[in-house]
């Protein structure tokens, strides 16, 4: 009995504002937008009975996911959010990986240091660390002021309001979550094998490619997810660097919602979000699994 | 011994100043006289004067405070819980779907999150606040106290707390007097993490807010949306210090603990 409820009361919790939640965006998307409160239809009328489900459920139709794929703002934004967030995946990962590769190679009694160094930022407001990227891109900003004052440009540089401020705004809010595992694997590598490498004649730079590379595989594929997956539905990034031709799905459906008032419509464009996320996130999981059973 | 070769010594360098410059230009300007960043007018305070005189920002901060001091500590208590759950309640019918459902909101996108339990709110008739914001925080965050927790209970020595039982304890006095303490440390970084997540939130907070509260960075977000602002600059710094005092005295107060065990184990090992 005891047992019993130590289960229920974190499973009831997360049926309830996890699942149950969920369904409602499912079954609002399935809805007709309307001028009423809350504004779409069907209600569900349980006082009708059977007769009041059943007229519940005739009225529910596809007609939001048909337009999305008619309008192609919506499927415009898909894509580019796919893309934003690759671009930006790769940008990280070329970044990440020296720093990752240098923390593990630097001295033993560094490397508490360097990682409590890597994990600070992220204790720090994620919103503020994407401000920051404002006041330093603005047309008057800080970049602009030091390049016109030194002589190196004439010109203020347009960048805030752009795509490239939503990549170095990606870029440096998830770029921990590159280095962590990266370096994870890399620690654990084992030193005598560059050696061996370079003692049967390989360069450093092949025994680079044909070793450390794929030793540090895992962390690579780790890394690459935990830092895309976030970023596809990322909204405050797009929001605030971005221009108004940057397309990200998580603005679309903020502005959907709060600004259209299409609530309707707001939860089929996540329902899609959801079911193009399921893919990564299953390979994600499988290779982690994978890795877990290796391990042990 | 290892030294630093150049070309690590240059990555870490140049990468560190990548993660750092942003915040440390951050608290430069909190300090500059002048409303617009290009120039530079001198030293000067008067911006934290300015926030510390704003009723709203200190409301919002104490609106934000509440919450994630609420949602911190229901998440931690459910998350230990589902984390026992996971790793010792052994098989029981829907256990896949419960740990989908631990897993599920930490890749969920904020926006769907704050949407579907927005949709939740309003279905049921519960009035937008500080309740529900409590709610959705607690939601999400006792996932990751769950995953937290339970990292540290699946590499626990279980004949500890058979022993326990062995020896007459009750279930609850073998996790009471047993188990918390050894799991305490992740206990307290599950719930240190879930009130950072809490403070941090703005997309979450939007949707399940009403305008009865507003938090800090719903506030700070609206501000800086269409520009730059001193105000948000102060108020940056500030949260930056804390965090960063909180963060270095954490690390060496786990320093000190570790250096008094291995003291003790000595002291110990000599008798």
């Amino acid at each position: 009995m005891r047992r019993f409820t130590l289960i229920a009361i974190p499973y009831l919790w997360l049926l309830a504002l996890f699942l149950v939640p969920f369904l409602i965006v499912v079954k609002i998307s399935l809805s007709d937008v309307a001028i009423a409160r809350p504004p779409y239809m069907p209600q569900l009328d349980l006082s009708e009975g059977w007769a009041g489900l059943k007229a519940f459920f005739s009225e529910l139709d596809f007609e939001n996911f048909a337009f999305l794929t008619t309008d192609e703002l919506y499927w415009k934004s898909y894509l580019s959010s796919l893309r934003i967030a690759l671009i930006s995946t790769l940008l990280a990962l070329v970044i990440g990986y020296p720093i990752a590769y240098g923390m593990a190679r630097a001295p033993d009694e560094w490397r508490p240091t360097l990682l409590m160094l890597v994990i600070l930022p992220f204790w720090t407001s994620f919103l503020i660390r994407v401000y920051a990227w404002k006041v330093i891109l603005a047309g008057d900003g800080v970049l602009n002021s030091v390049l016109v004052a030194t002589g190196i440009i004439s010109e203020p540089l347009q960048i805030l309001n752009t795509n490239t401020a939503v990549f170095i705004g990606i870029v440096y809010t998830y770029l921990p979550f590159m280095i962590l595992p990266i370096y994870s694997a890399l620690e654990k590598m084992d030193d005598s094998l560059l050696e061996a490498a370079e003692d049967l004649g390989a360069s450093r730079l092949s025994a680079f490619w044909m070793i450390t590379i794929p030793l540090s595989k895992g962390g690579i594929i780790a890394g690459c997810f935990l830092v895309f997956i976030p970023s596809v539905g990322e909204f405050v990034i797009p929001e605030l660097l971005g221009g108004s031709g940057t397309l990200m799905i998580g603005r679309v459906l903020w502005q959907e919602f709060f600004n259209n008032l299409d609530w309707p419509l707001a939860s089929a464009v996540a329902v899609v979000l959801l079911a193009i996320l399921v893919i990564p996130i299953m390979i994600f999981q499988r290779s982690e699994d994978r890795a877990r059973e290796r391990g042990e | 011994m290892r030294r630093f070769s150049w070309f690590n010594a240059t990555a870490l360098s140049l990468g560190f100043a990548f993660l750092y410059l942003p915040m440390i230009v951050l608290i430069v300007y909190s300090f500059n006289e002048s409303r617009l960043v290009t120039v530079w007018a001198g030293f000067s305070t008067k911006w934290y004067g300015e926030l510390l005189r704003n009723q709203e920002y200190l409301d919002a901060a104490w609106v934000t405070l509440k919450v994630a001091l609420m949602s911190s500590t229901i998440a931690t208590v459910l998350g230990t819980l589902a984390a026992y759950v996971l790793v010792r309640a052994g098989r029981f019918s829907g256990r896949t779907l419960f740990s989908g459902m631990i897993y599920a909101p930490l890749v969920m996108p904020e926006v769907i999150t704050g949407l579907s339990l927005l949709l939740l709110f309003i279905g049921i008739g519960l009035d937008r606040g500080v309740l529900t914001i409590v709610l959705a925080h607690t939601t999400f965050a006792m996932c990751y106290v769950s995953v937290v927790v339970s990292s540290r209970l699946a590499t626990f020595d279980r004949s500890l707390e058979e022993a326990a039982l062995d020896l007459g304890a009750t279930p609850f006095d073998s996790f009471r007097l047993v188990t918390l303490p050894i799991i305490a440390p992740a206990v307290i970084s599950g719930w240190l993490l879930a009130f950072t997540l809490s403070l941090d939130d703005l997309v979450i907070a939007s949707f399940t807010t009403g305008p009865s509260a507003t938090t800090l960075p719903i506030k700070i977000f609206s501000a800086v949306r269409l520009g730059v602002s001193p105000e948000i600059n102060a108020l940056s710094t500030i949260m930056i210090g804390l965090v960063t005092i909180g963060v270095i005295s954490a690390s060496l107060a786990t320093k000190r603990a570790a250096v008094a065990r291995a003291r003790d184990e000595q002291a110990a090992a000599r008798t």
